[in-house]
């Protein structure tokens, strides 16, 4: 199956090893996985900051680089999610329209469509899980603690799949780290807060480290940890499923 | 004027106090949580609720007509008020009318959002706030921080100084029985004195012409069965179209509001008993221009249940006096840019967009979304601070094409490990709590044209 890797920006300048994880793990799954070079941003720090009509280049780009796929894959759910609801195209609206229905974040892409039931991985650590907002109530990755339905968690189900590795939840299971993109930096106060708070429930867990599918929220955590003097670390959720510990 | 992140700031200083509103709200939402999952059926009443309002707002103007003509014909007398002030004045003159200088008045956020208080104090009337929170927070000169639950930003001790100095209860004496038993006392005899009482209205039946009101303490009842006049003043689009609807609607509102199945008092008023006036104002104020508004018209849904304020985590950790507005949390954000883009343009980046507030509406207002929405709107209508758009512009020039993109990356990334004291410093937002993440001397492109590339 052939894959278009889209490697969001920050990833692409801070967490390189993200990406290489993410390459790898869809390589070892039997995919043809492509890198269109040219790629930069999804455009999502403008939108969601007020300015869309700014994001309309990075729109373009986006395009222009990856109209050729019947499958997108970023280990990144806000940015699949800014796809999925915001790419526009005023030349080109149909390829928009495809790119906006072919677009996955990686746990999905995953679950769904490689449908994967096993997993040669392990990672004999304590694990704690961050449901990132995006990929959880936006994608629907996993159910939601505010609706009345079963219970399922797609990054969960492939934790599972990982020998030695000890799952578990914060207490609350799904509330915001508190990154939001420029919310980081202009509500910096209540940012922090809400990072410290879920800080404070993983390691009650006493976890080794906490993961997620968004190294953005996983950023932020990282940087309050590394700041308290803290042991745990942060990880994403790639690099546990890439890993042969 | 302070804006959201500065005030959220002020509140934050005292992290233990941040901890226990935090807490507090989130067991409201907890015990939301249990109410909602005790009903099978309650995904499908909240997509009823939404679908019975959106209907309602396609047609309000025929559901208001039914409304007025009914209550009309029940004896009611029906004023209607474009604004705030045509609002208050219309209070005013019936009071005129009777030559009274007393009421009492239980909970409405309209009269709040209209400053009714203030406006009628001026006129030299006395005007008693009859819910025990809010005549907590009117003791205290300030207004209320949340909607529902208008004094929970107060811990009991502050409540039974406030006691002890406005009802002489002894002091230091925290006892909750011991402190609403005063408080009944105090507010049994504002209930005897005033010949005038107002309520606010949950909902307004077209098709019956009258109205029910929901209280926990019955307040709204001791006034309005004790007064010769009562006045029920009701935004707009508080109409429903039928009484079964209530049966929907009164399902969900104490299970989103306090986890409650129903509120302890949900009474019907049809027609003013013999002997007494009942008069309803029908406010407009601005919420016409939010009708017109197609991105913002389903938030003329709102219900008031506040189950969006105790689940926002920037609510519970900023406090309602930080949105420095009457209708505070994630509903407030998307209501007030309406009245005033300027004042309030701060109000919609007060979030994380995480969407936790749209799920748990129980009239499915998707109010993350209009947020980013208002967000989009502040940016051309209001002023946003031109270092804020250049910032933005900048950003779009290097993330536009790989070319500048590449060099600002490896710019950035060198600037970082060899110039740490350039983003190292007190400068930058970022770094006062959190470490910078570590700059890598490839990035993954970079990486990949080394090892991948064919
Ligand atoms: S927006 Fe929804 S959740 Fe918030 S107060 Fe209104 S009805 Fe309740």
């Amino acid at each position: 199956m052939k894959v278009g890797l889209f490697i969001p920006c920050y990833i692409d300048q801070f967490y390189p090893q993200v990406g290489i994880a993410t390459l790898q793990l869809l390589e070892k799954l039997g995919c043809v996985v492509e890198f269109p070079l040219l790629q930069t941003c999804c455009g999502q720090p403008m939108a969601n900051s007020g300015f869309a009509k700014l994001s309309k280049g990075c729109d373009t780009n986006f395009v222009n680089n990856f109209s050729n796929y019947e499958y997108i894959v970023a280990p990144s759910g806000s940015c699949v999610l800014h796809v999925k609801e915001h790419l526009q195209s005023e030349d080109n609206p149909e390829l928009a329209k495809h790119i906006r229905a072919s677009v996955y974040e990686l746990t999905e892409f995953l679950t769904d469509v490689l449908k994967i039931t096993t997993l040669d991985a392990s990672f004999p650590y304590k694990v704690g899980m961050h449901n990132s907002c995006h990929g959880q109530r936006g994608l629907h990755l996993s159910s939601m603690s505010e609706t009345v339905a079963p219970a399922f968690s797609k990054p969960g189900q492939l934790l599972q799949m990982v020998k030695g590795l000890q799952l578990s939840y914060p207490q609350r299971v799904d509330e915001c780290c508190g990154f939001g993109g420029t919310f980081c930096v202009f509500e910096e106060a209540v940012s922090v807060k809400m990072g410290k708070d879920r800080i404070k429930e993983h390691t009650a867990n006493e976890v080794d480290y906490i993961t997620g599918g968004d190294i953005s929220c996983l950023m932020h955590l990282e940087g309050i940890l590394k700041r308290q003097g803290s042991n745990t670390k942060t990880i994403h959720l790639a690099e546990i499923l890439n890993s042969k510990l | 004027m302070k804006d959201h992140a500065s005030l959220a700031e002020q509140f934050i200083k005292d992290e233990a106090r941040t901890d226990w509103h935090d807490e507090t709200l989130w067991f409201v939402r907890q015990k939301r949580d249990k109410a909602a999952y005790g009903l099978p059926e309650w995904e499908q009443l909240r997509t009823w609720a939404s679908e019975i309002k959106d209907h309602t707002l396609s047609a309000l103007d025929n559901y208001l007509v039914e409304f007025e003509t009914n209550a009309i014909a029940n004896g009611i007398k029906v004023h209607w008020a474009v604004d705030a002030a045509a609002h208050n004045k219309i209070v005013y003159d019936i009071m005129k009318a009777q030559g009274v200088k007393k009421l009492v008045k239980s909970k409405s956020m309209l009269t709040e959002e209209c400053h009714l208080n203030e406006y009628l104090q001026q006129q030299g009337i006395e005007v008693v706030d009859t819910d025990l929170g809010e005549r907590i927070v009117q003791f205290r000169k300030e207004p209320p921080s949340h909607i529902v639950l208008p004094a929970i930003h107060l811990k009991k001790q502050e409540v039974s100084d406030t006691f002890h100095e406005h009802l002489q209860t002894e002091k230091g004496n925290n006892d909750p029985q011991y402190l609403t038993h005063a408080a009944r006392l105090h507010l049994r005899e504002k209930f005897i004195e005033s010949s005038v009482a107002i309520t606010g209205v949950n909902f307004a039946v077209a098709e019956t012409g009258g109205f029910v009101v929901c209280t926990n303490e019955g307040n709204a009842d001791m006034g309005a069965h004790a007064a010769k006049v009562h006045i029920a003043c009701m935004g707009f689009e508080k109409i429903i179209p039928k009484a079964a609807h209530l049966s929907v609607f009164l399902r969900l509102l104490a299970r989103s509001a306090t986890g409650q199945p129903i509120t302890t008092y949900s009474s019907h008023f049809n027609k003013p008993r013999h002997g007494q006036e009942l008069h309803v104002v029908i406010v407009d104020n601005g919420r016409s221009r939010q009708l017109g508004r197609e991105d913002f018209r389903n938030s003329l849904k709102c219900i008031r249940c506040a189950a969006c304020f105790n689940t926002c985590p920037v609510y519970r950790r900023s406090g309602g006096y930080s949105y420095h507005t009457a209708v505070a949390g994630p509903i407030g954000a998307i209501l007030n840019p309406n009245l005033d883009v300027q004042a309030y343009s701060d109000l919609p980046f007060a979030s994380t967009l995480c969407g936790s507030c749209t799920n748990v509406c129980p009239v499915k207002i998707d109010i993350h979304q209009q947020l980013w929405k208002w967000r989009q709107v502040v940016t051309e209508e209001a002023k946003v601070p031109i270092s804020k758009k250049m910032g933005m512009r900048f950003m779009a020039w290097i993330l536009d094409c790989n070319v500048n993109y590449k060099a600002a990356g490896k710019i950035g990334r060198w600037v970082m490990r060899n110039l740490p004291f350039l983003v190292k410093n007190k400068l930058n937002p970022w770094y006062k709590q959190r470490e910078m993440p570590d700059a890598p001397k490839e990035s993954f492109k970079e990486w990949y044209i080394k090892n991948k590339k064919a």
